[in-house]
């Protein structure tokens, strides 16, 4: 056995003295704490809710983060650009391609490139797929944490067409690592296009079964409609993002307000909103925005010019000195990347904003008053990867 | 007389006892390898267990191996004694559920006068053993998990009670195996050829019955005390090993236990519904087992087909489905029953 040094007897210290202060805070007045989580089957992964409770009724709650911290803001200070990518693929494992485009245009526009339009809408063709992938399991998440197990299969099931998509374009299923400054790393395979728009009739079949058997079940509305509302003006004060933003009325997608380079501002589709704010609004928004990504990759795939994939790059990459913020829609919400630049082969300092850091801290707003099983409804439609999070 | 064999009081005493062993493991695991394993596994497009023997049908043994051999771990600050006599309770309820249910002419394992006010009276029993596991357990979520049952019981319960009553008015007697014969021997407004079937002539009652059910056994819209997404596993959540399957069968074996009751007042127990056939033939010992197991597999897949199809009810919706949608409509099934009882 290792000899335990003072140091590490100190953070033990600390870490015990941290969760008692989370603990008395609730203890000493009446009612019950549950503690739901780090280990707890509605918060896929270790995210830790403490509800004070009084019976069922939830009189506080308090999300704890951070038992999944890996620091990626720090580590990306001693990688190199290119390396940076794989580190950030895995900040939300369910939609990983998405995680690199931001970074990389903000290299890019510190270092005053531009991929060349090919590129681009390749780069929007999988980025939507990486949406597909996330959101679709969301759809049998949320069925899942509502009590129904088998919708969560069919998610599992036709989210792997979407998987094969683009593991067959980039190589990695989870973790494509394939966006590169100036472009990407390689073209699309042959035949690569008639068998995404293949994989898309699926996906629709896919939404028309979820709206059959989960949207349209007066058990799932009765269990989501009117738990967790959010209005508009909350929602703007906790800084939310996405879907859950949308889901309470706002129009506002930074794939259409943000333009950043890529190509949806050259296909046509919709903004999907809806007024409610509640529990099921956020399911359908969602559900809605499946079906408008679809539409959008089968137009991309009729359009996409032809050309190189790769602007002229240098062979070794050093970014000239500057800050560059850049957001992009994430499957999750709003995600971006502020980077600092010293002139060096990788970034002086990161600031990543993740999209499910905000939107879960609604939680205790939100949460206040509902009843147990309401905590998890509304755990699973704000929809948050513990990645996405702690990252 | 059993079969042609004379057999003395103590010898049919034995084979009795033995029977409703096999009665409660046999539906139970016929239950967990068809539906468990196999349907809900086509329902979400997998195969299902298919390694240990043909098809996976020893799988079941395999689990049983398993569960024997692990650690039974009773949790520091769990009331002890309750805490290992839960699981009992809940196993002990299915045994005594099926003491009241004929399964031929003779082939029955108590023949009581009132059997269905007997079986309504036990299979509660089994919610004291959930909560005595959810109280004793020493976790929160057992402990809601386990008020949940408890709560649930006064829920179902009086839907379940009246919807019996109607069966009860129309065969005009408690006892099961009089019931069966009620049903085979009735007529359906004059037309004898199929007997009556109470499935045909109580059709409302069935519905209401089996809702009930549903929710008596903790089956999937109705499984708040379980609630895997929101209490972890609730009142099952601290117990491993030996006492984790006591729980794991007892779940199975009830279901079972209320399919067979079902069967019995709704669909004609073991008789066929046929006016020729002789009820007391002998042959029914033989077979009203088996037509008893195929009319409780066609009910349990409707239990579990259920289960893995539809989401989960909250709490407070349970309550106010049970008051203001199933109690009035067995209250007037009740009334309409009699009305047409006295008028034919």
């Amino acid at each position: 056995m290792t000899a335990i040094t003072d140091r590490q007897k100190l953070a033990y210290a600390n870490a015990q003295a941290a969760d008692g202060r989370v603990n008395i805070e609730f203890e000493t007045d009446q009612g019950m704490t549950l503690n739901m989580g780090p280990q707890h089957p509605a918060t896929h992964g270790t995210l830790r809710v403490i509800v004070k409770l009084d019976g069922e009724q939830v009189i506080d709650c308090e999300p704890v983060m951070g038992y999944m911290h890996r620091g990626y803001e720090k580590l990306t200070e001693v990688r190199t650009y290119p390396q940076v990518t794989t580190l950030v693929n895995r900040i939300d494992w369910l939609g990983s391609f998405a995680n690199e485009v931001p970074f990389i245009l903000a290299a890019e526009k510190l270092m005053d490139v531009q991929a060349p339009p090919r590129a681009q809408w390749i780069r929007t063709i999988l980025f939507e797929l990486s949406r597909l992938g996330n959101v679709s399991l969301f759809v049998g998440d949320m069925a899942l944490h509502i009590g129904a197990i088998s919708a969560a299969f069919y998610a599992l099931r036709d989210r792997e067409f979407v998987l094969n998509q683009i593991e067959a374009a980039t190589g990695g299923r989870f973790h494509p690592n394939f966006d590169r400054i100036g472009g990407l790393k390689d073209d699309l395979p042959k035949g690569w296009i008639a068998d995404t728009k293949a994989c898309m009739n699926k996906i629709r079949d896919f939404c028309d079964e979820m709206e059959t058997l989960v949207e349209g079940n007066e058990i799932f509305q009765a269990r989501t409609r009117g738990i967790g509302v959010i209005p508009a003006d909350i929602a703007l004060q906790f800084g939310l993002s996405g879907a859950n933003l949308r889901a309470s009325g706002i129009d506002w997608d930074l794939r259409r307000d943000q333009p950043v380079g890529l190509a949806w501002n050259e296909v046509d589709w919709n903004v999907i909103t809806h007024p409610d704010g509640d529990s099921f609004a956020r399911f359908w928004v969602r559900l809605q925005e499946i079906r408008e990504s679809t539409s959008i990759i089968d137009q991309l795939l009729d359009g996409l010019p032809s050309g190189p994939i790769m602007a002229k790059v240098p062979r070794i990459i050093k970014v000239p000195e500057g800050e560059a913020w850049v957001a992009t829609e994430n499957p999750l919400g709003e995600m971006g990347y502020y980077v600092v630049s010293k002139g060096d082969l990788g970034p002086f300092r990161t600031k990543i904003r993740t999209a499910s850091f905000n939107n879960l801290s609604i939680l205790p707003w939100v949460c206040r008053g509902v009843l147990v099983p309401d905590v998890v409804t509304i755990l699973a439609s704000l929809y948050f990867i513990l990645g996405d999070i702690d990252r | 007389m059993i079969l042609g064999v004379d057999l003395s009081y103590w010898q049919v005493s034995v084979l009795r006892s033995l029977g409703i062993l096999v009665a409660v493991l046999l539906p139970a695991g016929t239950f967990v390898y068809v539906f468990l394993f196999k349907m809900v596994s086509f329902m979400q497009s997998r195969l299902g267990p298919m390694e240990a023997g043909p098809f996976g049908s020893m799988q079941l043994l395999a689990e049983v191996g398993k569960f024997l051999q692990k650690e039974d771990i009773v949790p520091e600050r769990a009331d002890r004694r309750l805490f290992k006599l839960a699981p009992y309770f809940v196993v002990g309820t299915v045994l005594l559920v099926y003491l009241a249910v004929p399964f031929g002419p003779d082939m029955y394992f108590a023949n009581l006068k009132g059997g269905v006010f007997y079986i309504l009276a036990v299979s509660s029993i089994s919610s004291l053993g959930v909560l005595m596991a959810g109280w004793s357990s020493a976790n929160k979520y057992a402990l809601i998990g386990g008020l949940r049952a408890a709560g649930q019981l006064i829920a179902y319960e009086l839907p379940l009670v009246l919807a019996v009553v109607g069966v009860i008015i129309q065969a005009g007697t408690m006892n099961l195996s009089e019931i069966v014969s009620a049903q085979a021997g009735g007529s359906i407004f004059g037309f004898d050829g199929i007997g009556n079937p109470y499935l045909l002539t109580q059709f409302i009652a069935f519905g209401i019955f089996m809702i009930a059910v549903q929710a008596e056994l903790g089956q999937t819209p109705f499984d708040m005390p379980i609630a895997e997404s929101e209490l972890v596993t609730g009142y099952i959540t601290e117990y491993s090993g030996l006492r984790f399957l006591l729980f794991f069968i007892g779940e199975f074996a009830s279901a079972g236990a209320f399919a067979a009751v079902a069967a019995t007042l709704f669909l004609g127990g073991w008789a066929v519904p046929a006016a020729w056939a002789d009820l007391n033939s002998n042959w029914f010992n033989l077979f009203g087992p088996l037509i008893m197991l195929v009319k409780m597999m066609i009910l349990g897949g409707l239990i579990f087909f259920v289960r893995f199809t539809f989401p989960r009810f909250r709490e407070d919706q349970l309550q106010k489905l049970a008051w203001t949608v199933l109690i009035p409509i067995s209250l007037v099934n009740i009334l309409a029953t009699t009305i047409l009882k006295v008028a034919f």
